[in-house]
């Protein structure tokens, strides 16, 4: 563990780029000084930053108390706990300071060579897609033999298969027409490999900004399940050691101001924290049961941390934010109605799914590559696989060029509006659309 | 286990104050919102924030182009969770409309959709600076009465003689470095008196001068709304230019259908009468207000005329010779015609005809149309007549 202490506009720097060495673009500037700006009026302050690294970095703000210290240094340990433990980290680099310090050093010096406004276009255009990455391939890889192979009921099952074998020729030529054969999750790895407009600093630029946005994919998918764990710990920390009177309310205004709820969304923090806790909770009783019947269970404290190592958001929701605990935390579902956002729905399956849908692919539309060579024309037709949420369509509208800009041909995204399916087509002048 | 972690963490404080890359990307962010605001300033221009400000110095002017654009749910439909505290029900009010939810945590980076467009605040100065560069007064004709005033000194000069105090010191010590330079020496030392060199001032002149615009506009039943904008936000603008060349600048206004009379300026954009149109009654006013109250011989004067072009044929006659008169006495005349579809009107087909240096004509179709008519009206002569 590394701790650094750095004065605020650093540290707002950091939180604005995630990392303190990543490349430089104008979308950072403008988040940073939205951040500082925050700060410096009063209404938002960061006090610390972790980072995913080996040893872990933490930077603490230098205006700090020794007592919000103490509470930073509980939070940050567990956050960096959760870095090493949890799956879904287990394949991010650790070394991802030094790579992003390379990377932006060579994006600077592209910059020199083919021109500053020339790079900057390029990296408005990765932005704007960088989130439309597929992390399951960092995981384990799975061979597909393996899905494939039905289980066996009997010995000669394989007979009757043999009727539906298709002819090997016929089935060589469909998948040579078809690009990529399934639906590709990875945009960003689709365009590297088949766009035919990439020059080689662009491809090498590309290659880079998926690196970096696979590193930080696992933080915005266990959002509450991290901020959760960090926040159990600095509280059951900090509650055992000797605080002084003043110290006490010190930590625990702070403690309160961290872990507030809102109306209007779910503070990962808050919510975190009470998942963890009646996980404990309900654990320390089923093993109390479990011992006086003379048998042997986990305990509450053993629970919570098999949870943060095999659980992300999603499935930490589903499998542990029980109906007690929504009732009990007074969850709903809101939504727009004409121009108030009301109180939809209080029933526990409406509120947890709602919660996991809002989780899943960090947050971000699914989006997949259906086709790479549409009309046999080398167009790119995306898919979005809607579920129940429409896309913001002038923000779609704005993106299409973007990608315009990287596939070099035309560019169609399908997607579902007031219930039909809608396609959205860019041709490097004017966004179509059109029904399907 | 604590005990033995003591020695497996380092404490550091670095000095951070060379790191600047937050502030650089910043500035390349206002870089990008002012090309954004100069690209964009026909549009700008006759934004209703800016005309409607009433003397406010910032604006808050929405820039689209400078979001970070994702494929992201629409906000308005979907639906969210919130926590309520301990009694909420269905049906209750958690936010009123606009309203955003889930600022972000700025843990991770690039997590935030951020639900807003982007708004920046613009002082209506600047905007004033990268318009009117691109403006020029035609035709400025010295007064009888005018008196040049001093208004200000401007160090403006380099000279090699000075007070000390006005020393410039970078191009002392530059012509130093050259001198040293001639006679083979990579040197500053020594600096010789010749070397010296002094800021020194020049008084700034202005003509002691009066401006008065004449706005005058058809308030018939066939200007709408849109119309009388534009008229509003061009006058606006106009008077405004005008300031910074004049040292006093009045306007009067004139409504008109087929009689015309001196109005308030809010009865001016915001009354509107019915029946037909005589634009000649518009102009003879604007001459008798010009007669009574502001003698050619001290007043540069500028009539500008908003119509929809919609005049009684039989009148045309009578506007083409007042309008000869108005500009006998005028420094220019303007004639700008709102209509949107560019219909042939009555009043443009009497116009056309007329040639003279100070007659201008604009026909304004949409908003950003008000930005081109002010650079008709006070084009930038190449050929300057100064």
């Amino acid at each position: 563990m590394r701790y650094e202490i750095c004065p605020a506009d650093i540290l707002y720097t950091f939180g604005a780029y995630g990392m303190p060495t990543r490349f430089t673009h104008w979308s950072f500037g403008k988040q940073f000084h939205k951040m500082k700006l925050q700060y410096d009026i009063g209404l938002s302050k960061i006090y610390e930053l972790v980072i995913n690294s080996n040893p872990c970095y933490a930077f603490l703000l230098n205006t700090n108390s020794l007592i919000q210290n103490k509470l930073i240094i509980a939070h940050v340990l567990a956050h960096c706990d959760f870095f090493k433990n949890n799956t879904y980290f287990s394949k991010t680099r650790k070394d991802m300071v030094e790579s992003m310090a390379a990377t932006a050093e060579r994006i600077a010096d592209y910059e020199v060579r083919y021109g500053k406004k020339c790079v900057e276009t390029f990296l408005d255009a990765v932005l704007a897609i960088q989130e439309h990455v597929d992390p399951s391939m960092m995981r384990d890889i799975i061979p597909s033999s393996f899905i494939d192979q039905q289980p066996r009921r009997s010995a000669y099952e394989d007979l009757w298969d043999l009727d539906q074998r298709k002819i090997p020729g016929q089935q060589a030529i469909e998948m040579h027409k078809k690009n990529p054969k399934e639906p590709e999750k990875d945009i960003l790895l689709f365009i590297l490999e088949n766009s035919r407009n990439l020059t080689e600093w662009q491809a090498d630029i590309l290659t880079m900004l998926r690196e970096e946005m696979l590193y930080f994919w696992p933080q915005l998918e266990t959002k509450i399940m991290n901020e959760g764990w960090a926040s159990y710990w600095h509280q059951t920390i900090l509650r055992q050691m000797d605080l002084t009177p003043s110290e006490t309310i010190e930590f625990a205004k702070l403690n309160a101001s961290v872990l507030q709820p809102s109306k209007t969304s779910i503070n990962p923090y808050y919510l975190g924290v009470k998942i963890y806790e009646d996980i404990e909770k309900r654990y320390d009783i089923l093993a109390k049961e479990a011992t006086s019947r003379g048998e042997e269970m986990v305990t509450g404290r053993e629970k919570i941390f098999e949870a943060r190592e095999i659980e992300n958001d999603t499935s930490f929701i589903r499998n542990y934010l029980t109906d007690d605990l929504i009732k009990q935390e007074d969850l709903y579902v809101f939504q727009k109605q004409e121009d108030q956002y009301k109180i939809s729905d209080k029933q526990t399956d409406a509120v947890r799914n709602q919660l996991i849908g809002q989780r899943v692919n960090g947050g971000f539309p699914y989006i997949v590559v259906d086709d790479g060579d549409y009309m046999r024309n080398g167009e790119l037709y995306l898919v979005h696989r809607y579920e129940d949420t429409e896309l913001d369509l002038p923000y779609l509208e704005h993106v299409l060029p973007h990608i315009h800009q990287l596939w070099g041909r035309i560019v169609h995204i399908e997607t579902i509006l007031e219930n039909k399916p809608l396609v959205f087509s860019y041709d490097g002048h004017k966004v179509f659309r059109r029904s399907k | 286990m604590e005990e033995n972690q003591k020695s497996r963490f380092v404490v550091t404080e670095e000095n951070w104050s060379l790191h600047r890359k937050g502030h650089q990307d910043q500035q390349r962010h206002l870089d990008k919102i002012n090309e954004v605001l100069k690209s964009n300033l026909p549009d700008l221009i006759s934004e209703e924030n800016i005309i409607l400000s009433n003397g406010k110095d910032m604006v808050k002017i929405p820039i689209r182009s400078l979001d970070e654009f994702k494929i992201r749910y629409n906000h308005d439909k979907s639906k969210h969770v919130g926590q309520g505290d301990g009694d909420s029900a269905v049906g209750d009010v958690v936010a009123q409309g606009e309203k955003k939810a889930q600022p972000g945590e700025g843990k991770e980076a690039g997590d935030q959709p951020g639900q807003d467009i982007y708004e920046t605040e613009v002082s209506i100065e600047e905007l004033e600076e990268m318009f009117f560069k691109e403006l020029e007064l035609p035709d400025l004709e010295q007064k009888e009465q005018s008196v040049t005033t001093l208004e200000d000194i401007d160090f403006t000069d380099i000279r090699k003689k000075g007070l000390i105090g006005n020393i410039d010191k970078k191009r002392t010590l530059l012509s130093a470095i050259k001198r040293n330079a001639i006679n083979g020496k990579a040197e500053v030392a020594p600096i010789l008196e010749d070397d010296l060199r002094f800021k020194t001032w020049n008084p700034v002149e202005k003509p002691q001068s009066k401006a008065v615009v004449i706005a005058m506009m058809d308030t018939s039943g066939s200007m709408g709304k849109f119309e009388k904008y534009m008229a509003r936000s061009f006058f606006f603008w106009m008077t405004k230019f005008l300031r910074t060349k004049y040292e006093t600048v009045e306007i009067e206004f004139i409504a008109h259908h087929t009689e015309a009379k001196v109005v308030s300026e809010e009865n001016f954009f915001n009354k509107g009468e019915s029946g037909g149109t005589r634009c000649s009654s518009a102009y003879s006013k604007a001459l008798e207000v010009i007669k009574e109250f502001y003698p050619p011989t001290s007043y540069n004067i500028y009539p500008v005329h908003f119509s929809d072009g919609e005049n009684m044929t039989s009148d045309n006659k009578k506007c083409l010779e007042h309008v000869d008169e108005l500009l006998a006495i005028s420094n220019m005349f303007g004639y700008a015609e709102v209509n949107e579809h560019r219909r042939m009107s009555t009043l443009m087909s009497a116009y056309k005809s007329i040639e003279h240096p100070k007659f201008n004509y604009y026909i304004l179709q949409k908003n950003r149309d008000v930005y081109f008519a002010l650079k008709k009206f006070f084009e930038k002569r190449t050929e300057g007549l100064r």
